[in-house]
């Protein structure tokens, strides 16, 4: 225990500076009332779908919640259950094999509830594209709010993409 | 190669192979003659010879002494069932079956595989009258589960949706109170059509979907089809490219593995091992983007060699990493070996003995915890491998504890490797043109990503075009042995076997 304390102590905390909304990567015009968004207060539960991607997106997700952007740190977190959710984060290009269970989460998720899509395959359907196996970007399937590009988009570029969608915005009623 | 009464001839790749064609009857031959001395079945495939005047072929790959062997059975609409003598065939003749419509006679299983219901039964996307568009679905999604049955056994079904940050894929489980009986897989979800979409690419631009079959393993796919352009372009690389070509893929085996630790600490309930891991992880990362321009090194690797060398500064700054990493290791290695309730959960969890995964094919990192002594890096050593004496982690427990000490074995031995590379890294180029590959060539890349062997195996069309381009991944040989690693464990040990194994999704699905 005495080593597991020390290494904790010497490391210290690593947490870096977070970053501020970007209007750029709205795709739909706010949906959520300010009053709304006044009540989430910066922080909200998160369920992630993966609909398809190859994974790298994933490792990218995973690093938001490492020492150094800690995003759980300003009050977000993931949660196993749509029905727990406001956020779906989504990843990959929508596999036909995935659309039905996609649709499935995002009517799970009760509303006020947001969508960002993560990656240049969530974004435009990335190298896959559309095809008999590929419905192509998540806005194909669902209502994408933020659509964050990348390939994987660095954590940095992720949450700037969940912070953007919970922010009032120019577009905002 | 003489032991078969079937022609066989080198294929010029890095690593030694040979391809034949083969009637039915050395199909099962050559199957047989490889199981019998202690080979192994690597990939099976199909694929549409029509648009050359034939029918359809189906080839396999196998591991054997001398190295790599690709076989090629021309066939009209069915071929002799492999999964007698390689369980892991079963699910790879399901898939080719779903993708072009040619039965393994005398297979039992022949329950579709990567088709649900996004393409009708009858509709076989790899072949070449198929219209990648398509977009007609095949109708209900009924899967014939095998049905368990006694008295309290209850079924839990967990996916494609699941609790965390995670791939999809379906665990249909049954279980009697808290200890699982059987555990049924049902993979696919994540199928993009990676095969029909690498038809008609340029040679060249192959790359980049190669490199996005498996994100966590673009450096072992890259590698991969690039070793298999440059055989089938018959082209040498720089040496100074083989040797970034390691460096890096080393970099993405010590990614994965501490990834693979702070999360396996986590899921045992230890969060400290995954803020420190993850800690680390984000510092390697961060040296790759410095380094490399890319925190997982994608498209860092192209056929011809890399696409940008690495400087002398930077090259400094990575020796240096290693030193802080090495230390850093060892001293988590030594509280997670020191910790009692982590080892209480990880010692005897989801074991695997060494008998059951000879027989099941277990490969790779996971093979290797139980037993099974393959490493492409020690066995067909491609430069500059050849020139580094890599020792191979192995274990005998085969439990998660033992996949937990062979991730740290092999980080301590990838950091050793990186310090020798960039100790001998050549002077020279980092990157030579490929030709124009002519038509009727073939190519195999066969490289050890962090999970276990990938393959690329690689036909080409006329104008430089991919004719066929099959992508393998270890997952394949490994999924079917995890449904037997879960038996007798309790349910919420799942998660924690299942992260000991990590095997992909989106690899296998293609």
């Amino acid at each position: 225990m005495y080593q597991l304390l020390k290494q904790i102590a010497v490391v210290g905390i690593k947490t870096e500076a977070p970053p501020q909304p970007d209007e750029a990567l709205r795709a739909l015009a706010q949906r959520l009332q300010e009053r709304v968004l006044a009540a989430f207060d910066g922080a909200l539960t998160i369920r992630h779908v993966d609909a398809g991607s190859c994974n790298g997106c994933e490792l990218e997700i995973h690093a938001c919640n490492n020492p150094y952007y800690n995003l759980e740190g300003l009050g977000i977190r993931f949660a196993a259950s749509p029905r727990h959710a406001d956020m779906l984060l989504v990843t990959g290009p929508v596999s036909r094999h995935m659309e039905v269970a996609l649709k499935r989460t995002y009517d799970a998720t009760p509303d006020p509830k947001l969508v960002v899509a993560i990656g240049d395959c969530g974004c435009s359907g990335g190298i896959f594209g559309e095809s008999y196996a590929s419905c192509g970007r998540v806005a194909n399937v669902i209502p994408v709010d933020v659509a964050v590009p990348g390939c994987p988009p660095t954590p940095y570029a992720i949450m700037q993409g969940i912070l953007t969608a919970i922010s009032r915005g120019t577009t905002s009623e | 190669m003489s032991q078969f009464d079937f022609p066989t001839h080198p294929l010029p790749c890095a690593v030694p192979a040979w391809h034949g064609t083969v009637t039915a009857r050395q199909w099962r031959e050559a199957a047989q003659g490889v199981l019998a001395q202690g080979g192994r079945l690597i990939a099976l495939w199909g694929g549409d010879q029509r648009p050359h005047g034939e029918d359809f072929a189906v080839h396999a790959a196998f591991a054997m002494r001398p190295g790599l062997l690709w076989v090629t059975l021309p066939i009209q609409s069915a071929f002799p069932d492999l999964s007698d003598l390689y369980p892991a065939a079963s699910r790879m003749q399901r898939a080719v079956f779903d993708m072009l419509g040619v039965t393994a006679e005398g297979a039992r299983d022949t329950r579709p595989w990567l088709r649900h219901a996004g393409w009708a039964r009858d509709a076989h996307p790899l072949r070449y009258d198929f219209d990648p568009s398509n977009r007609t679905t095949g109708g209900r999604d009924d899967y014939a589960f095998v049905q368990v049955e006694g008295d309290g056994v209850h079924e839990i079904p967990v996916g494609p949706v699941h609790a965390g940050i995670i791939e999809p894929g379906h665990f249909r489980f049954s279980a009697l109170g808290e200890r699982v009986l059987r555990l049924e897989e049902r993979l696919g979800y994540t199928h993009k059509g990676i095969e029909k979409r690498f038809e008609r690419m340029a040679v060249q631009e192959g790359a980049r979907l190669a490199a996005r079959v498996s994100g966590d393993s673009t450096v072992a796919f890259s590698w991969a089809y690039s070793m298999a352009a440059e055989a089938a372009a018959q082209v040498s690389i720089p040496a100074r490219a083989a040797w970034l070509r390691a460096l890096c893929l080393e970099r993405e085996r010590v990614a994965n593995h501490l990834g693979d630790l702070g999360s396996i600490g986590n899921d045992a309930g230890l969060a400290f091992g995954l803020a420190q891991f993850s800690r680390l992880k984000e510092d390697w990362l961060r040296s790759n983007r410095m380094a490399f321009g890319h925190r997982y090194l994608m498209d860092a690797i192209i056929p011809g060699g890399m696409v940008r060398d690495l400087d002398r500064a930077h090259a400094s700054r990575l020796a240096l990493e290693i030193q802080t990493v090495d230390k850093e290791v060892g001293r988590l290695k030594a509280i997670y070996e020191d910790h009692s309730g982590l080892q209480d959960r990880f010692i005897n969890c989801g074991k695997v003995a060494p008998e059951l995964a000879a027989n099941l094919g277990l490969t790779g990192l996971a093979g290797r915890a139980s037993a099974q002594s393959w490493d492409l890096r020690v066995q067909f050593a491609a430069s500059p491998y050849d020139q580094l004496d890599v020792r191979m982690a192995t274990h005998r427990n085969g439990d998660v504890a033992a996949r937990v000490i062979v991730r740290f074995e092999e980080i301590q031995e990838s950091l050793r490797l990186l310090r020798a590379i960039l100790d001998k890294l050549p002077e020279g180029t980092h990157c030579t043109t490929l030709p124009a590959v002519p038509e009727g060539r073939r190519g195999a890349g066969w490289i050890e990503g962090w999970r276990g062997e990938v393959l690329i195996a690689l036909e080409t069309a006329a104008q430089g075009r991919i004719a066929r381009c099959h992508a393998h991944d270890p997952s394949w040989q490994n999924w079917p042995v995890l449904e037997h690693a879960v038996i007798g464990n309790i349910v919420p040990d799942f998660p924690l076997i299942n992260k000991s194994f990590n095997l992909s999704y989106s690899g296998h699905d293609l």
